[in-house]
């Protein structure tokens, strides 16, 4: 049994992960990535808990992941890889040519811990609904999971899964926004603004919760609670407010972090400030 | 030539209507969704039969392919019914990204497709879908020529893992195909053997091009009629043998010039095996209000028009 120090330390050790992984590559995607770190490695392992040893293509019998901001690969690709989905020296292929470890998760490659490729935003909402009403009518009473970037749900699709999954009573459904209020541009309420964005989610007809995403006790905390509200006629969404590059002070709270990689000068200090608490791959 | 009977004209869409519902008899895994269009698709009888099976998205197309791509990750096979222009070009980037690059078994089943939708004119006959979806890796493009066909091919693609774009259409058309023949993927069909010119037609323009086969043999002409219902993968193979026969080739299908199955067929010549080709295609141009024979003429589709093609091949055959 994990405790909420183990989490945290398995979180900064995919902190460093993560800018390693992006200094190497010369290209990826630090901000976002580092804000989730703690929210992915408690929904794998702590909350999900599937089997790294046996992945199957349809998820049957256990909980399942759609990461529908494909940006964040270098976090995901991470935390698979120290939950046991394949080796940890495959991290240091990401974004490099004939890599499992594309830009974007990919399932061309066939990259264990990957059930759809994303990228291209707006459409993960869509699969995961898809993959909970399988799900439904396989009678598999596990859950599927989602994540979405905020400045993603400008983005016409997602409005239209929200409108389905509430319809559809997409009870087994949820969905965690990363509210970090950035985007390349800029500030999310610059660059076209959500508004009220739980009442927005509440009209639309889903149980909305909100969370701090950067703070371990907190989500493990959130995501169990969350569980309450599975299965009673409507989908629910987790408005998880994160702070962008978190845990390496020269990029938290700055957009233009989205998409930028660390020189290596930036990637020793950000380093110093991240313990290697695991081993580093 | 080989005498083909009409065996009563019945639109294509309601082939691949009967066909969806013997699928949720034969396999429980079958899902359907559908956008707001489930008369127009003949999903009618799925969607009673079946309504646990059975998903209205609503006018909600991007959401609709992506639920269907989510739906094959428990195992479903899905198919999605709507417009071939709300089947495609509305849903490019979700097709590309959730079906082709991830490889899923979903069926994307589109009615409605080319010229002769008729009066709901260019905004709905999509004549660029065949293009849009044969360039995307893993995709199989099928056009099938008649309601036998459309149902044969729809219990098929069932059975066939990967995405399939299915293609079919609106009006009544004649139905010639025999009720009992199994249909393959990707193996060509050919109708008639002749000697002076290949036609290769597809989809509706199949029937067409058998008319225009008599009209050639009474005018002392042998033409070979081959059914691409298969657009991608192309039958190259059936195709070379009938071209190093002829040695002069003509198209025919209700589709843009520009990236359609003609197309596929002079690139793969070009690379192989150089004649002249003719194109009975749109060129370059959206449809128009108007009954399906008026537009088929005024976008020159018909049968004189095939006639005409295969006698301008024939004319820059090299003897």
């Amino acid at each position: 049994m994990l405790s909420i120090e183990d989490l945290e330390n398995i979180a900064t050790q995919v902190r460093r992960d993560i800018i390693r992984m992006v200094n190497g590559a010369q290209s990826g995607h630090p901000g976002g990535s580092l804000g989730c770190a703690d929210f992915l490695t408690a929904l794998y392992f702590k909350i999900m808990k599937p089997d790294p040893f046996n992945f199957t293509a349809d998820g049957a019998g256990e909980d399942i992941f759609i990461l529908s901001n494909g940006h964040l690969s270098a976090l995901w690709y991470s935390v698979l890889a120290r939950y046991g989905y394949f080796d940890l020296k495959e991290l240091s292929t990401f974004r490099k040519l004939h890599s499992r470890l594309q830009g974007h998760p990919a399932t061309a490659e066939g990259l264990p811990g990957i059930r759809m490729s994303s990228g291209s935003l707006g459409q993960g909402l869509s699969v995961a609904i898809g993959a909970a009403l399988a799900k439904k009518l396989n009678h598999d009473d596990h859950l599927v999971y989602c994540l979405l970037g905020d400045g993603e749900l400008q983005e016409g699709q997602n409005w239209e899964a929200l409108m389905f999954a509430a319809a559809h009573k997409t009870d087994n459904l949820i969905a965690i926004v990363d509210y970090n209020g950035k985007q390349i541009d800029g500030p999310v309420d610059k660059v076209l603004t959500l508004g009220n964005l739980k009442a927005k989610m509440e009209a639309f007809g889903w149980i909305t919760l909100t969370m701090y995403g950067n703070n371990m006790p907190k989500v493990v905390e959130t995501l169990k609670n969350a569980q309450k509200y599975v299965g009673i006629a409507q989908p629910v969404i987790i408005l998880m407010t994160t702070q962008m590059g978190y845990g390496v002070d020269f990029m938290l709270d700055n957009h233009e972090w989205h998409g930028v990689f660390p020189s290596d000068e930036q990637t020793a200090v950000a380093l110093s400030q991240l313990t290697e608490t695991l081993g580093d791959y | 030539m080989t005498e083909y009977k009409n065996l009563g004209s019945k639109d294509t869409r309601s082939g691949f209507g009967e066909a969806l519902l013997e699928l949720g008899k034969q396999n429980p895994q079958v899902v359907a969704l559908c956008a707001d269009l489930t008369g127009s698709l003949k999903m009618d009888a799925f969607a009673h039969h079946f309504p646990d099976r059975f998903f209205q998205v609503g006018i909600a197309e991007a959401n609709m392919i992506c639920i269907a791509a989510g739906l094959t990750i428990g195992g479903k096979i899905p198919f999605t019914g709507t417009f071939a222009n709300f089947s495609t070009g509305r849903v490019y980037d979700q097709i590309r990204q959730s079906v082709a690059y991830s490889n899923k078994n979903v069926k994307i089943c589109a009615s409605h497709a080319g010229i002769t939708l008729g009066e709901d004119g260019a905004t709905h006959q999509i004549l660029e879908d065949i293009g849009l979806m044969k360039i995307l890796p893993n995709m199989t493009v099928i056009n099938p020529c008649d309601f036998n066909q459309t149902k044969a091919a729809t219990l098929k693609i069932a059975r066939h893992q990967g995405p399939v774009y299915l293609r079919f259409g609106r009006p009544k058309w004649p139905n010639f195909t025999p009720p009992d023949k199994p249909f393959v993927i990707g193996k060509a069909v050919v109708l008639n053997e002749g000697a002076d010119v290949s036609i290769f037609a597809t989809g509706h323009l199949v029937w067409n091009a058998l008319q225009a086969c008599k009209i050639l043999e009474e005018q002392g002409i042998s033409a070979e009629i081959i059914n691409i219902h298969t657009i991608k993968p192309l039958d190259e193979e059936t195709a070379l043998s009938s071209v190093l026969k002829t040695k002069c080739v003509v198209t025919a299908e209700e589709h843009a010039r520009n990236g359609g199955m003609g197309d596929s067929i002079a690139q793969f010549l070009a690379r192989t095996y150089p004649v002249p080709v003719e194109m009975v295609a749109v060129n370059d141009a959206f449809g128009q209000s108007g009954k399906p024979e008026e537009l088929l003429k005024i976008y020159k589709l018909d049968i004189p028009d095939i006639v005409e093609a295969a006698k301008k091949a024939l004319a820059r055959k090299r003897l």
